[in-house]
């Protein structure tokens, strides 16, 4: 479990206010000069040593990420922030956005210097429209405090615009977010060419997401070196974990990586509603990671490889409880559903693809299912793993693959002769 | 030039092209949808995937580069597997109704899936149905059948320049759709149609008529504008069931103009199928020799100067020619094919022509648009404008009447002085043009009819010559012509002696009797009431109109789909049409027409078939001869006459849709004319 010391987030709850003065006694900015004039390498490769992977699911190493951005290219670079928090079951950015917009527009300062970029946008989910206006707020006050501007602190110019969303999950996805945010319909770019070289305006941008930027001050602060020693092997630091569902307390937490997950939701959740022997699965990150049954919770811990070794992932974060009441087809047909409602439309594997699951699953729903549909599913999502322009339809497949990897009996239960 | 590597075959490819470009170039197979040489890529239909080395999934062809030492493979288990997948979740919600769909027999996502997919599919579910939209007038829309490939999305937005189409809705609830349900507003949405990779969009005119395999396939030309599009038609033994266009890069590339496409529903209407006799007032039909007899009667007593002829709109050029040569049989040399009453000088033919060439318009980097709307005029040599304002590197700039024609210009004003101006360096885009490696005019007819013609062509040499227009491998002085028969007709001399006399001058003497016969070869667009009731007039023609309803004798000539002839096109490029179905009726091909009446008169015309014509011709002019085109030599006189009267240069066309004889029978055209012209909002 996580000492108290080493949290990131020490207002996460909100619970000493939100102003930049108590962001600033709270340790905020304390000594952003002193970062900022031992240079842009030295950022960077703080950043590598440090360990941080990205938050918002697809978990790439930061420096890395900010080190592919060319040193004497002379287009403008960008910034942008993925505040578009849309993961079913996730709602960590939220928390942030509302209590700690201080940490992350520092950690904007920061990241921008190191990539020297002169304008940032975070682009924040259309319905977190008082989170939007409490980080306008934010923003007011730094730029009254010179922090943000022109000829900052000596050192750097630096804009900081919120760009509000309109409720497609698929801007989300770091490329429909540009499309979206120049204006156009979210539709996913072709990978590559990658943003660090060809993003926002056909420049070179860096994209990460809210709780990824936020870490970055507490990381130079305290060192590369105390951050990477917290959390296990490969997954390294602190995180932000969701926990909603059949438990008695749905909590956001902070906790270090590879923690174990019964403990988390025994002492920060409070436990599951029935007690953890009414635990029936749970869904470690988010929708599109795959379910896991209860037999593989008992000893699970929340890091990457060992999620992976589960045959689940990290992904956001965001642990899904559900207790012996539930109904997991109709679980696995609300997320396919959702992926469906959420496809862009634009290739075929994701609009077709997602359609033809769901339609599908509606037969089982509607007990009209035949065991030949289950097969018809298998090898529907199967084959359309990786075909895709963008994730989306692999979260999809990840989604309905958990669930018949452990759950096909429920469909066969289900199914007609 | 890179080396690539395809299915262990070392090739070398041009550089900078994608990697589907480079396959297809080498002959290698990949199939796709969403794709279109034409159109740019998106990369969404995912068939055209392949295994690359180095990539951890397969890529998509038509968004990857190629680059030195590529290495792809286009055909193993992955990519099939690849290609069955996608093919089995299109099909998820495809109708499947080829039996009823136009495009059965043609369609890409049929032949794809004969060729790469799977014969039955597992996923047995309910498929989606989708509103029929109303696309207007021209495409019958069956939107349950879409694959959204958004081809006609990217052409109505990048090709035709009206963003009246979009996808609306997400994912698989995605539509095709017009703004607010109107119909696709541009000039070029036939060949929406003709990208669509399925049976959702089709062309009106041939709905239920046919299956492809059925027709008769001729490769021709275009008339209904000067710019000689390449075509494709298709018939039946009896009728013309569609238009395609045909490739061809250097006029209209993939690219056909409604007019030219949907103009086949009148190609069997109110057409001249006998020969008619006007007898009592009333026209009556009669026999070929009864009406030569009639005309014979009323020619032999005149001379030579009481007699005239006139040529107007669609006349291939080997009718032109042997009228020519009958009227100088009978000492006449009262004719003229510039029936828009434009004097052209036919001695100096660099004056009439589009001289850069429609290709060149690629490599242009400003463009003087002179009393003209090239959208209504030439809507498909608009489209390459719109191609070159799109690659950014051009200027353009327009002297005349303000209009959208799909690209941003900077409106000079609509008076011809502005010409002037230019000229003597008062007007800022002389400089531009100065400063420009490539400049060219685009002079209008409408100017020319608007401010005295000579005078406007003069004053343009003046500015061709004087800004650098006119270079050793480049010459921008470009007239755009509407008429697909005025450069033969001026090629082969159909004008008098003296090209200052023009059709004005005819009609001048007409109505003062000096002329007391007239033929008119499919001319209608005249000032018929200077005609005088003793005139006698021959009308030679197809369709039933003006000229026909004042004629004397009527003669049913051929359609040009109906006959074989060589039509000159406004860059001077000379083409042949081929007959693709039978004249109808009695009517005959035009110069046999003119053949055997000069039999009848015992001066018969010195050829027994068009082999020994076009012989005649092409020693009369020597371009007949040639398959290139024959550069047409800059004249300029500095001492020209450039008074221009100084005029708003108005232009020629105000409704595209009808400007003659065949588009006004048109159903389709008259439709379009309702919904496009008289009311605009629907």
């Amino acid at each position: 479990m996580l000492a108290e010391e080493n949290k990131v987030f020490n207002n996460l709850y909100g619970q000493n206010g939100v102003t930049l003065d108590i962001a600033k006694k709270l340790g905020s900015f304390a000594d952003l000069k002193g970062i900022l004039e031992k240079g842009s390498d030295f950022i960077i490769n703080e950043m590598k040593a440090s360990n941080l992977k990205g938050r918002g699911g697809a978990a790439f190493s930061v420096g890395m990420k900010w080190s592919f951005i060319s040193k004497d290219d002379p287009r403008d670079r960008y910034l942008v922030i993925n505040g578009d928090e849309g993961e079913p079951g996730t709602c960590k950015d939220r928390e942030l956005l509302r209590h700690e917009p201080y940490k992350l527009i520092e950690g904007i300062i920061i990241a921008s210097y190191a990539i020297k970029a002169k304008a940032c946008y975070v682009y924040i989910r259309g319905e977190f429209a008082e989170e939007a206006k409490v980080l306008q707020k934010a923003i007011d006050e730094c730029y009254q405090d010179k922090l943000l501007g022109t000829n900052c602190l000596g050192l750097y110019d630096l804009d900081v615009y919120i760009h509000l969303g309109a409720g497609a999950y698929i801007c989300g996805e770091e490329t429909a977010l540009l499309e979206s945010l120049e204006g156009r319909k979210g539709f996913p770019r072709l990978k590559p060419p990658f943003p660090a070289n060809c993003g926002l305006y056909s420049s070179p941008t860096v994209i990460n997401n809210v709780e990824t930027i936020a870490t970055v001050p507490a990381i130079l602060y305290r060192g590369a070196k105390w951050y990477s020693s917290i959390g296990v092997e490969n997954s390294a630091g602190t995180k932000l974990f969701c926990i909603s569902g059949h438990v008695n307390n749905p909590c956001v937490v902070e906790e270090e990586m590879g923690v174990s997950l019964k403990d988390m939701i025994e002492t920060h959740a409070r436990g599951v509603i029935g007690g953890w022997d009414n635990l029936l699965a749970v869904i470690p990150g988010g929708a599109s990671t795959p379910i896991l049954p209860k037999n593989f919770c008992d000893r699970l811990n929340m890091d990457f490889d060992s999620l992976k070794g589960a045959g689940s992932a990290l992904g956001t974060g965001a642990i899904m409880v559900f207790n012996k009441n539930t109904n997991l087809l109709k679980v696995i047909h609300n997320i396919v559903h959702f992926y469906y409602d959420e496809s862009c439309g634009q290739c075929t594997p994701c609009r077709e693809g997602s359609g033809g699951a769901l339609k599908l699953l509606n037969k089982f729903m509607n007990n009209q299912g035949t065991a030949k549909d289950i097969d018809a599913l298998d090898n529907l999502v199967g084959r359309t793993l990786g075909t895709s322009i963008c994730g989306l339809n692999d979260a999809t497949v990840f989604a309905v693959k958990g669930f018949l990897k452990h759950y096909k009996d429920l469909l066969l239960e289900k199914s007609i002769n | 030039m890179p080396k690539i590597i395809v299915n262990g075959k070392e090739y070398q490819v041009d550089e900078g092209i994608t990697l589907i470009q480079a396959c297809d170039s080498l002959g290698i197979q990949i199939p796709r949808f969403c794709y279109h040489e034409k159109l740019p890529s998106v990369g969404s239909c995912r068939m055209c995937a392949v295994e690359l080395k180095g990539a951890p999934k397969l890529v998509s062809s038509c968004t990857t580069s190629v680059f030195d030492g590529m290495e792809v493979v286009t055909e193993s288990d992955k990519v099939d597997q690849m290609r069955k997948t996608m093919l089995e979740i299109l099909l998820i919600n495809h109708p499947l109704d080829c039996p009823i769909c136009d495009k059965g027999g043609e369609c890409d996502l049929q032949d794809q899936t004969y060729a790469y997919g799977l014969d039955r599919s597992s996923i047995d579910v309910q498929k989606r149905s989708v509103e029929k939209k109303d696309f207007g007038p021209l495409i019958d829309s069956y939107m349950t059948r879409c694959i959204h490939c958004t081809r006609c999305v990217r052409f109505c937005t990048e090709i035709a320049g009206v963003e009246s189409l979009g996808a609306i809705g997400r994912g698989d609830e995605t539509e095709i759709n017009t703004y607010v349900g109107m119909a696709v507003t541009s000039e070029l949405s036939g060949n929406i149609a003709d990208v669509c990779p399925v049976g959702a969009l089709t062309n009106s005119n041939y709905a239920y008529k046919a299956r492809p395999w059925e027709l008769i396939s001729t490769e021709t030309i275009d008339i209904m504008d000067a710019l000689g599009s390449n075509i494709k038609v298709d018939s039946s033994p009896l009728a013309v069931l569609r238009i395609l266009p045909r490739l061809n890069e250097s006029i209209n590339e993939e690219w056909l103009a409604d007019k030219s496409r949907y103009i086949v529903d009148a190609l069997r209407v109110q057409r001249l199928d006998t020969p008619l006799i006007r007898e009592n007032g009333h026209l009556r039909s009669a026999t070929w020799e009864e009406a030569f007899e009639t005309i014979k009667n009323n020619l032999v007593n005149l001379k030579g100067e009481e007699i005239s002829a006139i040529a107007g709109n669609f006349n291939d050029v080997e009718t032109m020619f042997a009228l020519k040569e009958l009227m100088e049989s009978l000492g006449s040399s009262n004719i003229d094919c510039r029936i828009q009453n434009i004097l052209f000088n036919n001695k100096d033919t660099s004056s009439y022509l589009f001289n850069s060439q429609i290709a060149s318009i690629d490599d242009s980097d400003a463009i003087l648009i002179i009393g003209s709307n090239p959208r209504k005029e030439a809507p498909v040599l608009n489209a390459r404008i719109r191609k070159a304002y799109l690659s950014g590197n051009v200027k353009i700039a327009l002297v005349g009447e303000k209009e959208d024609l799909t690209y941003n210009y900077d409106h000079l004003g609509e008076n011809s002085n502005i010409l002037q101006d230019i000229l003597n360096e008062k007007h800022n885009f002389a400089q531009v043009l100065k400063s420009a490696k490539k400049p060219m005019l685009i002079l209008g007819l409408g100017a020319l009819l608007s401010d005295n013609a000579e005078m406007l062509i003069n004053l343009c040499k003046a500015i061709a010559n004087k800004f650098g227009l006119i270079l050793d491998d480049w010459n921008g002085f470009n007239v755009l012509q509407t008429s697909s028969s005025l450069v033969g007709g001026l090629e082969i001399g159909f004008v008098p002696k003296d090209y200052k006399v023009g059709v004005h001058h005819i009609l001048e003497d007409i109505s003062v009797n000096k002329i007391k016969f007239t033929w008119l070869l499919n001319a209608d667009e005249l000032n018929f009431n200077k005609f005088q009731k003793n005139t006698f007039v021959v009308y030679q023609g197809h369709h039933g109109d003006a000229g026909a309803s004042i004629a004397n004798v009527v003669l049913p000539g051929c359609l040009w789909l109906e006959k074989d002839g060589t039509y000159v096109n406004m860059e001077r490029r000379v083409q042949k049409s081929y007959k693709c179905v039978s004249p109808i009726g009695q009517s005959k091909e035009d110069w046999k027409i003119i053949r055997k009446f000069s039999e009848v008169i015992d001066k018969a015309l010195p050829y027994n078939n068009l082999e020994e014509l076009r012989e005649k011709m092409s020693q009369y002019n020597t371009i007949f001869n040639n398959i290139n085109i024959e550069p047409a030599k800059f004249s300029y006189d500095s001492k020209a006459d450039t008074n221009i009267i100084g005029k708003s240069l108005l232009n020629i066309i105000k409704n595209y849709y009808i400007t003659d004889v065949i588009s006004k029978n048109s159903l389709k055209m008259n439709e379009c004319t309702k919904l496009f012209v008289n009311n605009k909002s629907k």
